[in-house]
């Protein structure tokens, strides 16, 4: 149910957003959803690919911070209020959202809500009994 | 292991003679063949003879880095340049090199007091000494070099830089002593790495560091990531080159200065007031035996404090303590007194923080400002930004417990802060006073 994220530490300097990309395209690596995230002097980068360890070694070659999280994907209706029920549930549960990004299918019906949660695993449990879908990475990873 | 046992371990009574003797030769041999001495000594109305007891040491004038500028480059020679078989000069990166000389019998002495030093760390004929220090100009190289030989060991006359080949030639020679800058040492560490190459399944086992001030912290560093002993390494070419101090395997604790041939002093830098054992201030020498370059009273600008108590290896001399920094790097942040070691014991102290750091100090309007660079590696790094806010935080804030001063901690990427094969920058200072 969880979802491999690879993070990438970035200098707010020019090129550095440029050579992650270019990095990634050169070793055939797609990426499925993305968020950065600053403050003045630093970014992390966020991203799912479709190959998450071959895009963390190819990143530590060339000499990036990389780290691996677990996220959730949560399958939330295209329409007003969709998003809001689902937080209402975890709010509920007193479940928080560290951070949370999103991005809409092809299909173009649902969209995706890529989650970091402070009990990831809690998260799950609530999302579950509550029937919100939650996608399996090998689906998000074929898109 | 002690090299020279009969002078390494002479009384203190006994060394205080020798001492005597030798100083009264020194200043006996500059006053007739240095001109620069002979006026300053007659300026101070003070004649040879006049050296009855250690105690007219203090009554000598000190020689500073502008004097040896002044008579650059052969003014201080006390032999005539046919007497000199080797010329090195530090690296004059404030201006002018310091050019040093040496006699046939100072090159002898030189390698003795280097063998007592690699002794010292544990080297034996046995050994295989890879040395990374520079050769050339500086005294580094061929002063650990001429030292290993002495010892009898087998020595590798490596250099600086070429990382990949230096962790190459250590796993294919079999290295057993590891010669080089403590920041280099932390390079070649990094080398290893990225090779894939683990420090346990080499034969290191020892590594004499010097030629810049490296903390504590720098030391558990190296000794965990290089698998060896870390010994403090410390001389100046002025005075001779490697060779003046070091520790010993035994204690670890404060450099054994080799007082049968140099005597070392402590003075507080602003009144040039000699201070007793146990105070902090700046290294003064004066060379006892030294044949084409004398120097009476050196001030090294380095700072660092004496201990006399009797040390477990067996050795009568002083240790000093581990160099903190020099006066002349010493940071004035907002009327705050500063070493770059102190704010790296710092950064050390602080769980998964790698030991490269940059200082940049500028001045916005009548403010000083510090900002800190630290490197961000897996261990830190979060994908939550808060999280790697807090460690800037936190590293602020250490920095301003024990320091008192305000600074700016930057997160840079790994290996962006430039590495050194020699002595490394830690500080870049924009201000234009």
């Amino acid at each position: 149910m969880k979802i491999d994220q690879i993070s990438v530490f970035l200098e707010n300097k020019s090129g550095r957003l440029a050579k992650v990309t270019r990095v990634l395209g050169e070793a055939g690596i797609n990426i499925r959803a993305l968020s950065l995230a600053d403050t003045t002097d630093f970014g992390i980068l966020r991203l799912i690919v479709n190959n998450s360890q071959k895009a963390r070694d190819v990143l530590k070659e060339n000499g990036f911070t990389v780290g691996k999280t677990e996220v959730v994907a949560v399958e939330v209706e295209d329409k007003p209020g969709g998003l809001a029920s689902i937080l209402g549930v975890l709010s509920d549960h007193n479940i928080n959202v560290e951070y949370m990004y999103a991005f809409v299918e092809r299909s173009g019906e649902n969209a995706i809500i890529i989650c970091r949660f402070d009990e990831t695993d809690k998260a799950i449990d609530v999302l579950q009994k509550n029937n919100i879908a939650i996608l399996k990475g090998e689906k998000l990873y074929q898109f | 292991m002690i090299w020279d046992k009969e002078f390494e371990t002479l009384p203190r009574e006994a060394l205080e003679a020798l001492k005597l003797k030798r100083m009264q030769n020194v200043v006996e041999r500059v006053y007739t063949n240095v001109p620069f001495y002979k006026n300053a000594f007659d300026e101070k109305g003070f004649k040879p003879k006049d050296v009855k007891s250690m105690d007219d040491l203090k009554r000598l004038p000190f020689t500073n880095k502008q004097d040896l500028r002044d008579n650059y480059p052969y003014g201080l020679f006390a032999v005539p340049l046919e007497s000199v078989v080797r010329i090195h000069a530090s690296s004059g990166t404030t201006g002018k090199p310091t050019v040093v000389g040496y006699t046939k019998k100072d090159i002898e002495t030189w390698a003795e007091l280097m063998a007592r030093a690699l002794s010292s760390a544990g080297a034996t004929r046995g050994d295989i000494i890879h040395n990374s220090y520079g050769y050339g100009l500086f005294t580094g190289g061929l002063g650990l070099h001429y030292g290993a030989e002495r010892l009898g060991a087998s020595v590798i006359p490596m250099s600086g830089g070429n990382s990949k080949k230096q962790i190459m030639i250590m796993e294919d020679f079999g290295s057993t002593i590891l010669t080089c800058t403590p920041s280099y040492a932390l390079s070649l560490a990094e080398t290893a790495e990225e090779m894939g190459i683990d420090f346990k399944n080499l034969k290191l086992k020892a590594g004499l560091f010097g030629a810049e001030p490296w903390s504590e912290g720098i030391r558990e560093e190296i000794e965990k990531k290089l698998n060896l002993h870390a010994i403090d390494l410390y001389g100046l070419s002025e005075i001779i080159g490697p060779g003046v101090a070091v520790e010993c395997m035994e204690a670890k604790r404060g450099l054994h200065v080799f007082e049968d041939h140099f005597i070392v002093e402590v003075i507080n830098p602003e009144t040039c007031e000699p201070l007793p054992y146990g105070e902090r201030g700046e290294l003064v020498f004066t060379t006892l035996t030294k044949e084409a370059f004398p120097l009476i009273r050196y001030r090294t600008r380095d700072i660092s404090v004496l201990n006399p108590e009797p040390c477990v290896c067996g050795r009568t001399f002083v240790r000093m303590e581990r160099v903190s920094g020099r006066s002349d790097d010493m940071l004035i942040i907002r009327g705050v007194n500063i070493f770059p070691s102190q704010i790296e014991s710092i950064l050390m102290n602080i769980e998964g923080i790698e030991p490269h750091y940059l200082l940049i100090v500028d001045r916005k309007g009548t403010m000083d400002t510090l900002e800190v660079q630290v490197e961000v590696n897996e261990k830190v790094f979060s994908d939550e930004i808060k999280n790697l806010q807090i460690l800037g935080k936190r590293i602020e804030k250490d920095i301003k417990d024990f320091l008192g001063v305000s600074t700016i901690v930057k997160l840079v990427e790994p290996k962006t802060i430039h590495r050194s094969e020699g002595k490394a920058q830690r500080v870049i200072d924009k201000r234009k006073i």
